[in-house]
Parts: C-alpha cells; sequence; structure tokens
C-alpha cells in the first residue's frame, strides 16, 4: 500500500505520515502542492491519496478533479483532511469524488475510521 | 489617531447651509431679470464650495500624512531608499517569528516522540519475550541452563528499563519545555492585532473625511463594481466561530452527517 501525502506544511504531513505509520502503513511519499504532486501520482503507483485543501500553486480540490480526470488515475481513493469547513466545500469535494473529508483540527481516530471505512468500500468493489 | 470627528461635517453643512441661501437669492435675482447681480451670487457660490474643498482636501492630507507618521508606513522605499522599519513590515517580521516558532516547536516536539516510540516498542517487546519463558518457569517447563539465561535476561532487562524511563522521562520533559513558543507567540500576535485594529480605525477616518470632499465637490462613484466571485478552488482556511455560522461545520460529527446526507 503506497500513499502520497500532499499538504504545504511540513509539521501536518509529518503527523499525517506518523499517524498513517502507526495504522501500520510505512510506504509514504510526500508532495507540497498538486503541482508536485500530479507528476508523482501520474508516475508512480500510488493507492491511495491524502490531501490538503488550501495549498499555494494547484489547491487540493484542483488535484482531486485532476484526478478524477486522468483515465489511469481516475479510480485512486482520494481523503482530503484540510481546515476549509463550508458546506458548499464539502459539498464540492464530494461532488469533484472525494472518498472522505475529515476537517483539521481532527484526532487519530478519527482518521483512522475515514481510512478504514475508505478501504472497506474499495475492497467490497 | 487624533482626528476630531466633526470638522468635515460642519464644513460640508456650513457650505449646504449658504447654498440655500444664496440659491434663492439667485432665483429672485433670475426672476427680476437682474443678471449681473445673479452671476456674483453664482461666484459667491463656487467661491464657498472652492473655500470648502480646499479645507477638506486640507484635512484628508493632513489626516493621510498622521496615519504614514503613526505607522511609520516606509515611504522611503517608495522613492528607492532601502529603509525598513515600517510598523507594517515590523508586523510582517513578527508574524514571520511566530511561523517560524511554531514551526520549531512542531518538529521539535515530533522529533522526541519519534525518538521514544521506538524504544517503548522495544521494551515491550522483551517484556512480552520474558512473559512467556516466565510463565514456562511457572509451570516448571524450564530446564536449569535455560533458567541461567532467563535469570541473565531479567536482570539486563530490568537495567534497560531503568535506563529507557530515564530517556523517556527527559524526552517527556523537553516535549514539555518546547511548548513556551505558545508564550512568546501569544505577545506578539496581540501586538501585531492591536496595530490591525489601529490601522483599521485610521482607514475608516480617511474614508469618512474622503466622504466630506465628495460631499462638497458632488462627485458620486456609483456603485463599485462586484468583485468577481472569489475562486473557491483557492480554500479560505481555518473558520473562526464556526460554532456561529450555518454555512459552516463546526466539527468531523457534522461533516459526517453532511456527508452522508449526500448519499456517502
Amino acid at each position: 500500500m503506497k500513499i502520497l501525502i500532499v499538504d504545504d506544511f511540513s509539521t501536518m504531513r509529518r503527523i499525517i505520515k506518523n499517524l498513517l505509520r502507526d495504522l501500520g502503513f510505512t510506504n509514504t511519499a510526500e508532495a507540497d502542492d498538486g503541482n508536485t504532486a500530479l507528476p508523482m501520482l501520474q508516475s508512480g503507483s500510488f493507492d491511495f491519496l491524502v490531501t490538503d485543501w488550501n495549498m499555494p500553486g494547484m489547491s487540493g480540490i484542483d488535484l482531486l478533479r485532476a484526478v478524477r480526470a486522468d483515465e489511469r488515475l481516475k479510480h485512486l481513493p482520494v481523503l482530503m483532511v484540510t481546515a476549509e469547513a463550508k458546506r458548499d466545500q464539502i459539498i464540492e469535494a464530494a461532488q469533484a469524488g472525494v472518498n472522505g473529508y475529515v476537517v483539521k483540527p481532527f484526532t487519530a481516530q478519527a482518521l483512522k475510521e475515514k481510512i478504514e471505512k475508505i478501504f472497506e468500500r474499495v475492497q467490497a468493489k | 489617531m487624533a482626528l476630531s470627528k466633526d470638522p468635515g461635517q460642519a464644513t460640508a453643512q456650513e457650505f449646504e447651509h449658504s447654498l440655500k441661501d444664496n440659491a434663492h437669492q439667485l432665483v429672485g435675482h433670475l426672476e427680476s431679470g437682474n443678471f449681473g447681480e445673479a452671476l456674483l451670487v453664482i461666484h459667491a457660490i463656487n467661491q464657498a464650495r472652492d473655500r470648502g474643498l480646499y479645507h477638506e482636501v486640507g484635512q484628508l492630507t493632513r489626516a493621510l500624512h498622521n496615519a504614514i507618521v503613526n505607522f511609520q508606513i516606509d515611504t522611503t522605499h517608495a522613492l528607492g531608499g532601502d529603509n525598513d522599519t515600517s510598523k507594517i513590515s515590523d508586523a510582517s517580521d513578527r508574524l514571520d517569528y511566530v511561523v517560524q516558532l511554531t514551526d520549531k516547536a512542531a518538529n521539535r516536539t515530533m522529533d522526541l516522540v519519534e525518538a521514544s516510540v521506538p524504544k517503548v516498542a522495544d521494551l515491550g517487546q522483551q517484556a512480552n519475550a520474558l512473559k512467556a519463558d516466565w510463565q514456562r518457569l511457572q509451570r516448571r517447563e524450564m530446564a536449569a541452563d535455560e533458567f541461567r539465561d532467563l535469570y541473565r535476561r531479567v536482570g539486563e532487562f530490568l537495567e534497560q528499563t531503568e535506563s529507557t524511563s530515564k530517556d523517556l522521562s527527559t524526552n517527556l520533559n523537553d516535549i514539555l519545555l518546547a511548548q513556551d513558543y505558545q508564550d512568546l507567540t501569544g505577545q506578539v500576535i496581540k501586538r501585531v492585532t492591536t496595530l490591525v485594529h489601529d490601522v483599521e480605525e485610521s482607514l475608516v477616518n480617511l474614508v469618512r473625511m474622503a466622504g466630506q470632499v465628495d460631499r462638497i465637490t458632488g462627485i458620486n462613484h456609483g456603485e463599485s463594481p462586484e468583485d468577481g466571485k472569489k475562486s473557491s478552488s483557492r480554500g479560505e482556511g481555518p473558520q473562526i466561530h464556526a460554532d456561529k455560522r450555518e454555512d459552516v461545520v463546526s466539527g468531523q460529527d457534522e461533516v459526517d452527517d453532511l456527508l452522508s446526507s449526500l448519499g456517502f
């Protein structure tokens, strides 16, 4: 299971990386915005994407849309971990095809639940 | 900033007053065919208007000057100098400092946690292995040389536990100390908040004075064009007062409710 973590703050990437490792996912890579993440996704064999929304360069929602528009990436599970908390934005992300949405500040438990739920669904398909 | 609230208002009212008086005279002169007198009245109106205008522009200029002096806004930079002592750039420096401090504290804390986690895991693993052998000993399933080995391992384990717990308590203490940024950043942020508040007050004053100039000159700016709808893809950052707003969720539970209402 190879996971890409996209966030412009290195401390947040590190926190997510540590939480993922705690859940048994040790194979992770990091990117600081959509522009660096997209080529990594296109060339690497990632199984899961965790992304922030608000980033300089390409934002998380644009990255999500780019992933869904890419023939080879469109089934990649995407979890959004973000401080963006407007109802409209959550609906927008849902419509863009996000698989899970976690608002910051979050707990390890919340992140764990969402990830497990996403994998359950992916495996059920 | 020391701007009295009423001089501009008074000038504008005075001008409007004299405008009204003069208008009556003007109509009177025109109706009685007294065009020379009428022109003199028009001239007087113009002069009153100019006086008011100069007065207001003077006030506005002084207020602007005060604002610049009060916040030591760096005009030398605009004029090609390299003096950077304005309160605004000082405030940005201070906020950068907050970012640096919080970044350092977060990384220091994570370093210490990452250093502690394997130590705890190692102790747990050894205790687990010893427990299995200890239970065999209790069931008297252990040969003499195996027992000697266990005896040695228990001794080593106790020593290691002692030294690891020392390390861990040092790390925990250092994690505690890494939180000292809160005090420093709190002070810095409070100062910047005060500055922002002062700037806002001065700007409101300037806008009010500019409004008086508009009133005297009769300039009508009309509706300012609506800013294009902000691209939502940019995001807005954390929401403050989320619990008081209808359009914002106040936690993960509400996100989950919203998503499940959408069929997630």
